[in-house]
């Protein structure tokens, strides 16, 4: 058994993390949400240069034809960089949803382009408060047209590519549309991680091509990859929400001692290490069935989604109480990751949606053995 | 990333599972264990522990024993890994145990370490063969997580060591042959430094062995009573004053040797959700269960995947993480939470008292009432906290007001 990643697909994750500390991600995260720009140009072209927008792409669409476990280490680094980029947008969700497609025509035509960060794509599927399932779409698509109302859609104001929900007949499937087609608007919104941007978007009988129509269950595929690898970026930002914690508990003295050797801040940061240990576990788990197309890949997402919200939130939480009155400041980064394990736990759908998806998923497969 | 076997770890894999389906009943399913013949209630464990003694004597003559010890003492020169892949095929089995722990587990490894050769040879192949059971007479009313606050006093003359206080939560001690043994050589040093640790038969005369009900109704652990017990000098473990460091050896494999807490756990909870009813629909249909369905499936799959990642740590031969503790902390917590909240959803009939083995509510009971027990052994729910921020984060010791001070100067025990 080998129940880790392999030497190369550490070797690229730590070529990645050198990366983002070298580029002062963090800063530049704090940059973006105190600036006007919606995402760090730089920072993109910087990723886009390594190769990263283009590892699951097949070579014969202009990627490096690497497969999802790659995927997986790149995306704890971002969680861990907290980088201010569309990458989970493009990547894990538009890229993936065009992978995933039996349409050659569209696979041809965008992935090289997405390879190479000429375009950025973006998953649109929230529609109203409220979780997003696979079903609940009211945008429709007919007759090669897309119409209706999409909220709060990641690096919305960003990309020139989206991947939209939308019912066909009595299915609901996914098809792509283009930034710049005739009747799609596109309205900025404030993000309550202003290191991301997010915007509405409203189509009205714009040009869409089919991705996948024939059956609701490619959404759901879809969001199952996207878990695990947003569990990964979720587990990078609590490991180093946990670190940050340590750090200053170390250096920090109170009452003639380091607040480190107070048992209550030691036990926190126990706390924290055991759920993100579970995460991390359940993680590893996920990128096997992700990176196998296993049939335990329903029950695998959602564990590894469920745990490391969890994990995420509880360090980036506990984070800022281990600063005191220090992590109350806008000035230190606790905040920022706080930020971003909120926007991270609402992308794909909630805790409890995802949560109540566990359950069936195990009820469907009768796990465990 | 794959969770295929070595050509090596295959090899090893059927020879042992050929072995034990030549010699054992396997399992129907997970809840399909091993029950003894005779159940005498009241720490009357006879039966099972005969049969455990058995099965481990079965082993050790087909070399299955200790998998990890040498064969000159009774074990197989394994590696770590194969004795995981033990581990995993014996436990599709229906095959006793919970007996040999403290010795192969414990006493063992420590004897491994500080006996002299000869009492190597004497003493492990026996341990390894199963027939002599060993206890551990560490904690004392003074002294459990504070295990270094131990006043049992061992006095030297000669060659021969006087023994004189008390043991308690002993496991065990009714029923074992042998023991290691902590005790306070002197009283004017500080703490950790006059210490002494030895093993002994526990048919030496001066012995006393009462044992304690436990809130579970049965009586496993006991209190041990020293009154002038002699120990030749011999039988000492380590340099006197030293018996800490020899004591840290032994815990420290107690660690390893506790693993997931025994009882109810996400699939009885699973299926006991899907039977139950509540408000007139199954209760796996009601938003609330569903969550802590979903909480516990996490904490399971995230137990099972951490003890993965550390056998493919073992099989690549790194040293596994110090995730130990973590195990402890997490299923036993668990266990408690799913026994409670199990009875919460069999409502007024989760009360009555069962006894039957197969009835559900036995189970939930039993684990309700085991769990505060897991929680304790082996280390409190806090001391394990404090081992994964000290030990796994590298954060300070707690302040300590006791550590250079005469030991005879420190306050300890209930004052109430
Ligand atoms: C919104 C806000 C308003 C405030 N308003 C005022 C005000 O009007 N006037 C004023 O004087 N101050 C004010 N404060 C300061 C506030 O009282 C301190 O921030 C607070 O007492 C914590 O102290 P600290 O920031 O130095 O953190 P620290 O004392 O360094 O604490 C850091 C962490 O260590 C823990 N810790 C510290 N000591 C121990 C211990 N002995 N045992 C266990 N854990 C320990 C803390 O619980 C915390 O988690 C304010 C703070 C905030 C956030
Ligand atoms: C079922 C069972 C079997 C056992 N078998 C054996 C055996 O075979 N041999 C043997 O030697 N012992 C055995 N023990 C004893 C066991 O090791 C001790 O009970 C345990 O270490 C706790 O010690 P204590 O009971 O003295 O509790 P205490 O140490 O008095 O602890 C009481 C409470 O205070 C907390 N506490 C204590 N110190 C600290 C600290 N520094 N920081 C924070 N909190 C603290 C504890 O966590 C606990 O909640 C067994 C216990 C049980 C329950």
């Amino acid at each position: 058994m080998n129940f880790e990643f392999s030497d190369d697909q550490l070797v690229m994750k730590e070529e990645v993390r050198k990366l983002f500390e070298k580029e002062d991600s963090v800063k530049r995260n704090r940059n973006i949400l105190e600036g006007d720009e919606n995402f760090d140009k730089d920072l993109w072209n910087k990723v886009v240069e390594m190769g990263l927008t283009a590892i699951t792409i097949p070579e014969e669409h202009g990627g490096i034809g690497l497969g999802f476990l790659e995927l997986c280490v790149v995306a704890e680094e971002m969680g861990r960089a907290i980088a201010p980029i569309p990458y989970s947008s493009s990547v894990y969700l538009a890229t993936t949803a065009i992978i995933n497609s039996s349409n050659d025509d569209v696979k041809k035509e965008y992935l090289p382009k997405l390879a190479a960060g000429e375009m950025i794509g973006t998953f649109a599927h929230s529609e109203e408060l409220g979780t997003p399932t696979s079903d609940n779409a009211k945008t429709t698509f007919q007759n090669g047209k897309l119409s209706g109302e999409k909220i709060a859609v990641p690096d919305g104001d960003i990309a020139n590519l989206f991947v939209v929900s939308a019912k066909s007949g009595d299915k609901v499937g996914l098809f792509l549309v283009d930034a710049d087609s005739k009747g799609v608007e596109v309205s900025k919104a404030e993000c309550f991680d202003g290191s991301r941007s997010y915007a509405n978007i409203s189509f009205k009988d714009a040009d869409a091509e089919i991705i996948e129509d024939s059956s609701s269950e490619a959404i759901d595929k879809l969001l199952n990859q996207a878990a695990v690898l947003f569990a990964f970026e979720q587990v990078g930002g609590a490991e180093a929400s946990m670190n940050m914690a340590k750090e200053y508990a170390m250096g920090r003295y109170a009452f003639g001692r380091q607040i480190g050797s107070f048992q209550a801040i030691k036990h926190k940061l126990a706390d924290m290490y055991i759920s993100l240990t579970l995460a991390r576990s359940n993680c590893y788990f996920g990128a096997w069935a992700l990176g196998n197309d296993a049939p335990e890949l329903p029950v695998a997402a959602a564990t590894a989604r469920v745990s490391a919200t969890k994990a995420f939130y509880e360090c980036s939480k506990e984070n800022i109480q281990t600063h005191g009155g220090m992590g109350a400041t806008w000035e230190f980064d606790c905040h920022l990751f706080y930020r971003r394990a909120r926007l991270l736990s609402a992308n794909i759908g909630g805790q409890s949606l995802w949560k109540d998806k566990l359950v069936s998923s195990i009820e469907r497969s009768n796990l465990p053995q | 990333m794959d969770f295929n076997d070595t050509a090596e770890e295959a090899k090893f894999r059927k020879e042992a599972s050929d072995w034990l389906s030549a010699n054992a009943e396997k399992k129907e399913h997970s809840r399909d264990v091993y029950r003894p013949a005779e159940m005498t209630g009241e720490g009357g464990e006879s039966s099972a522990l005969q049969d455990a003694k058995d099965w481990m004597t079965k082993k050790y003559e087909a070399g299955w024993a200790c998998l990890h010890w040498p064969k000159e003492y009774g074990g197989r020169d394994a590696t770590a890994i194969e004795r995981v892949i033990w581990a995993q095929e014996e436990s599709k089995y229906k095959v006793p145990g919970g007996f040999h722990e403290i010795g192969q587990g414990m006493a063992g490894p420590t004897m491994m370490l500080y006996a002299t050769e000869e009492q190597k040879k004497q003493y492990l192949p026996p341990m390894a063969k199963g027939q002599e059971i060993w206890c551990q007479l560490f904690s004392e009313p003074g002294a459990g997580s504070d295990l270094a606050g131990i006043k049992t006093k061992a006095e030297l003359d000669g060659d021969t060591w006087t023994i004189n206080g008390q043991k308690v939560w002993t496991s065990g001690a009714h029923y074992s042959d042998y023991a290691i043994l902590v005790t306070r050589s002197d009283f004017n040093a500080p703490k950790h430094k006059g210490l002494t640790y030895f093993f002994l038969d526990m048919k030496s005369p001066g012995i006393e062995v009462r044992p304690i009900r436990q809130i579970t109704g049965g009586a496993n652990f006991n209190e041990v009573y020293f009154t002038d017990v002699k120990i030749p000098d011999s039988q000492r473990l380590g340099e006197v004053g030293d018996g800490w460091k020899v004591a840290l050896t032994t815990l420290m494999n107690e660690r390893l040797a506790v693993g997931d807490a025994s009882g109810v756990d996400f699939q009885e909870i699973f299926e006991l959700t899907k039977e139950s009813d509540f408000n007139g629909e199954n209760a796996i249909s009601n938003g609330g269960v569903r969550e802590r369905l979903a909480d516990w499936y996490c904490e399971y799959a995230g137990l099972k995947y951490t003890k993965m990642r550390n056998i493919s740590a073992l099989s690549r031969g790194d040293t596994p993480g110090p995730d130990a503790s973590i195990t402890k902390i997490v299923s036993a917590n668990k266990l408690q939470d799913i026994a409670n909240f199990g009875m919460d959803l069999m409502d007024n009939a989760s009360i009555i008292k069962s006894d039957d083995k197969d009835d559900i509510r036995a189970l939930f009971q039993g684990s309700l009432l085991g769990a505060p027990l897991i929680r304790i052994a082996g280390g409190t729910d806090e001391i394990l906290r404090n081992i994964i921020a000290e030990q796994v984060l590298g954060m300070p010791q707690d302040v300590r007001v006791d550590k250079t001070v005469p030991f005879n100067e420190i306050p300890s025990g209930s004052k109430n």
